[in-house]
This record gives C-alpha cells, structure tokens and sequence, in this order.
C-alpha cells in the first residue's frame, strides 16, 4: 500500500510552528510521508512544493489570524494551477465564526485547538484522492 | 496528451506523477520508463552524502543557487529515512532550499527511503531518469544521513560529494572504513567553527593512504554563510573533467547500469515468489519446516529457485 503524502506548510509571517510540528509527528506516525517546508511560506512556494512532491493533501497550520485572507488565496492559486484534486485542509486558532467563509473559499476542513489529531488522521485518510 | 508526452513537454505535474508511479511502483509505469530512456543519460548526476546535519541541505541549496546563474536546468532528489515501525517519515530537506522553490528552472522531491538501506530509496535510479528526461541538466541526490554501510550513492552519482563537519572526533575513524572510499570531492562544511582546520587536516590524512589514480580534495566550506562554495563546485567540475577525460565515466556509468538491472532482476524474482499465491504458500510451508529443523534455508531455495524455471 503506498503511504499517503502530504505537506504540511506555515504560510505568511506565522512563528508559531508547534502545532505544525505537532500535527507533522502524528500524521508520520499514522504512517503518512509529510514534507515540512519550514515557517514563512508565500502562497506560490506553497503551492509549487505541492506540486513537485506531488502531495495528495496540504495541511496548512495558522495561527496568526490571517487564515481569511492567505488560505482563500492558496486555494485560488491550486485552481489556477489545475491541483484543486488535492485535499486542502487548514488549522490553528481559528475562530468558529470564520470556518464557514474557508470552507466556502476551498479550505475542506478546519481543525482547531483541542481537536484530538485522530480525528485530523480519519479526515485525510477518507478525503483524499483515491 | 499522456504523461511521457507531458513529461518531454516539460510539464511539472507530470513530471512529479511519473516520479510517484514510479516511487509506487505502478502498472505500466515500466513502459512509461522504456519509453523515456532513449533520451536520457544527458544529466550530469552529484551525489551528496555525509553524517546527519552536516549540511548537506543547506550545500545543496547553495550550489544549485551557482548552477541557476548560468541558468542550467536542476533535479534534486532529498531522501529522508523512514520509520521502521509506521511506514512514515518527516521529509524536511526543502525547509533548507526555500528560496529555490519558487524558481521554475529547478525541481525539488523529497522522498521516504521506504525500507531500502544503502541511504537511497528503491525509486532513486528511476526518478533520476525521469528528471534527466524533464531536461534537468544537474541532479543533486542527496542521500539519508550516513552512518557505515550507506554507499550506494556512488553507484547512482557521477561524482560523490562528501559532506563532513567539524568535531566528529572518533566518528571519522569510524566513517572512514567503508564510507570515506565513496566520496569523490569532499567537503568540510560549517568551517565558521572551531576545529575544521583540524578536520581537513585528518582527512587529508586518510586520503593520502589511498592509492587510487584520483585523490579527492579537501575543501573548508560555509554553507550558512555562503563561503568557499564557488572553489566547491569547481572541484565538482574538475572531477568530472577528470571522467570524462579518461574513460572512465563511461566505465563507471556501465558499472552503475550493470547495478541497475541486477537490482531489477532481483526485485522482479520476489516478486514472482511473492505475489504468486502458489509459490508464496510455498515459501510459507518450507519457513515452517526450516524453523522447525526438517528442512534447511539451502535446498528450500533450491526448490523456489527449480519451482520459478517451470
Ligand atoms: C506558544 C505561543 C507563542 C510562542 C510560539 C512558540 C513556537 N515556536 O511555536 C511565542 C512566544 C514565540 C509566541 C509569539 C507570538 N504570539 Co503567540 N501564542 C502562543 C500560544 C500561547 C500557544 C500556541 C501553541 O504553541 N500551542 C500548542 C500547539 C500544539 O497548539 P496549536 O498550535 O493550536 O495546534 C493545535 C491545533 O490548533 C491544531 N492545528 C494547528 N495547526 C494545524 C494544522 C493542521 C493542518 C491541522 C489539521 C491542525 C492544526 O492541532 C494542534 C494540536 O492539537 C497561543 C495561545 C493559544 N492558547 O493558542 C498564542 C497565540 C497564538 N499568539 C498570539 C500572538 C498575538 C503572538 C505574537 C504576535 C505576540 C506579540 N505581540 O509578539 C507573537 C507572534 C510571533 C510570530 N512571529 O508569529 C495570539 C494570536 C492571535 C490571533 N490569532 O489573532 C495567540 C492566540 C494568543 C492570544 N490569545 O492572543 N506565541
Ligand atoms: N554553523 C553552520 N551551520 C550550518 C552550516 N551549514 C548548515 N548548517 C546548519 O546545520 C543544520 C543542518 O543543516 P542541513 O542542511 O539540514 O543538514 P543535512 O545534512 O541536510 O541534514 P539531514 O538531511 O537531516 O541529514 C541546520 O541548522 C543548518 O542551518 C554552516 O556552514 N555553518
Ligand atoms: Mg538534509
């Protein structure tokens, strides 16, 4: 069976990187190859490596409550690209109120603090492309 | 427009596909690759290897950044090692190379060595001839962290560079027995610490009990700080010229290919005991009668061997 992958990106001027890292170990140790790019990722760098490692989902982590405007941005960007098949699923403190415009703006899924990371693993695991 | 046909049109995505079919080895991707093979063997293939953290990223970043101002097309391959437990793996070789992301003269992939030992992964040999079919005219292969017995790297590189660091103390002793045969250039990266003069120095040492044609020289780097990259990637040079010159850079690339197929060979025999319910159950009943002492490991694989000729 071939491992899942996925990138796991911290977009924009974010330093908060334990929840990254965080999600970045569970997701290893549910047996997923998980690239890590490193803090202060723009849009297109994290698009581009999306690419060229050929990632069946992009997990972005934010927490520096910028998540309205640099995710819809990440989204449009795979469109442009012709990758929207890639699964786009975002997280960090995020406000409940904010989570129906991302999802309208092609992030799948939002997972805040608190959420155990198997329910993140039994997301991705149903969601991606088959 | 198929993939190989995307591929020769120098198309990213299918690019990185071929590289997954290949990576999971799926159906019909053999064809694919016999298809492509013709037009390869153009790239020039750098191999970097050295202890875990020594910068071999970091270096790569920086030579590749040299490579790009005379705006040569680059492949670099980064592979990370995989747990032994779960199948995954953290791939963080890109944090170092951020800014060659964005630069659409140079292609990044990260790769799991999935079980393979030798410092490589099993798709290594085949990505490379997809990224030299891309029109890549460099691939930096930038191998797992080494410790004793990881020397693969010199069959799939044309020149090997040897990544080593200050302060490793007795670690070069140890290094020295297998793995300081395979470095073809090396390097002694984070020079803007204490002790790299030192360590050149006991290099320089062991090099000299060598008595092969070539002997690789020694040279202080910074990646970090960007320093002495320059008399870097002239070595690199100059020891391709020294290949190319002689014959050996075709003998070398034989040798390499003759490695190839072999593995090839090897894969595909497995795979016709494993996959093949009958001969699996095969292997099964004679494990249990060798674990229990009535049959013995040697004529078991006698009988497999005689069981694949029919
Ligand atoms: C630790 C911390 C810091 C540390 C960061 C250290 C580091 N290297 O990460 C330091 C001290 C450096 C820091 C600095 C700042 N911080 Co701060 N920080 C925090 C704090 C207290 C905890 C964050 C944390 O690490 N949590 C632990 C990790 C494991 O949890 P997590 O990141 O939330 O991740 C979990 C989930 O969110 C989710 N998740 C996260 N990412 C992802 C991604 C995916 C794909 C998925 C599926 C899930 C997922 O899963 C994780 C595990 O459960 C929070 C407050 C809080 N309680 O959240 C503020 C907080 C994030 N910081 C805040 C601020 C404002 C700052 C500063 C701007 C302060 C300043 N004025 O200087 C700076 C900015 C620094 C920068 N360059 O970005 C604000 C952000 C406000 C906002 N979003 O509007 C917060 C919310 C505090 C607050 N209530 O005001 N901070
Ligand atoms: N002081 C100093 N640090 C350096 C230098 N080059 C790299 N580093 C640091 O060394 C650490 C490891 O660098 P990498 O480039 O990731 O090393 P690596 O050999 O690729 O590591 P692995 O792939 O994990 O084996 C990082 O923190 C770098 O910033 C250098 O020239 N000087
Ligand atoms: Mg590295």
């Amino acid at each position: 069976m071939r491992p899942i992958r996925v990138l796991v990106a911290k977009p924009g001027l974010d330093g908060h990187d334990r929840g990254a890292k965080v999600i970045a170990r569970a997701l290893r140790d549910a047996g997923m190859e998980v690239i890590y790019t490193g803090l202060r990722q723009t849009v297109d760098q994290i698009v581009n490596a999306a690419i060229e490692e050929d990632v069946d989902c992009i997990a972005v982590s934010i927490l520096s409550g910028a998540h309205n405007t640099l995710l819809p941005k990440i989204s449009e960007k795979l469109k442009e690209e012709n990758a929207e098949d890639i699964l786009f699923i975002g997280g960090g403190v995020i406000p409940d109120d904010d989570i129906p415009f991302l999802k309208e703006n092609g992030v799948s899924a939002i997972f805040t603090p608190g959420t155990p990371t198997t329910v993140t693993i039994d997301y991705i695991k149903t969601n991606v492309r088959k | 427009m198929d993939l190989v046909e995307r591929l020769f049109a120098g198309d990213k995505r299918a690019c990185a596909r071929l590289i997954s079919h290949v990576e999971n080895n799926v159906n019909g991707v053999n064809e694919d690759l016999k298809k492509i093979y013709k037009e390869t063997g153009k790239a020039y293939v750098i191999g970097i290897t050295g202890p875990p953290g020594s910068g071999k990223s970091t270096l790569t970043d920086k030579l590749v950044k040299l490579l790009r101002k005379e705006d040569k097309k680059i492949g670099i391959i980064a592979v990370d090692p995989t747990s032994p437990f779960t199948g995954g793996a953290i791939l963080g070789d890109r944090v170092r190379m951020g800014d060659l992301n964005t630069d659409s003269g140079v292609f990044i992939r990260s790769m799991g060595a999935r079980g393979h030992l030798g410092g490589l992964s099993d798709a290594t040999s085949a990505a490379v001839t997809v990224l030299d079919a891309y029109g890549c005219e460099y691939i930096f292969l930038e191998t797992v962290g080494v410790g004793q017995s990881e020397v693969e790297v010199m069959k799939s590189a044309d020149t090997t560079l040897m990544v080593m660091v200050p302060g490793l103390g007795d670690d070069i002793q140890a290094i020295k027995a297998g793995v300081m045969e395979i470095g073809n250039v090396f390097a002694v990266n984070k020079s803007d610490r204490d002790g790299a003069k030192r360590t050149k120095r006991e290099i320089d040492m062991m090099l000299d009990f060598s008595k092969k044609d070539w002997r690789p020289s020694v040279t202080l780097v910074s990646a970090i700080k960007d320093e002495n990259v320059d008399v870097l990637l002239e070595k690199i040079f100059e020891h391709r010229d020294y290949l190319l010159e002689s014959n050996l850079y075709h003998l070398e690339r034989k040798a390499n290919v003759k490695n190839e197929i072999l593995s090839l060979v090897r894969k595909e025999i497995m795979e016709r005991v494993i996959n093949n319910d009958e001969k699996h159950q095969l292997l099964e009943d004679l494990s249990h009668k060798v674990a229990l002492r009535i049959e013995n490991p040697y004529t078991a694989s006698e009988i497999i061997i005689n069981e694949l000729k029919k």
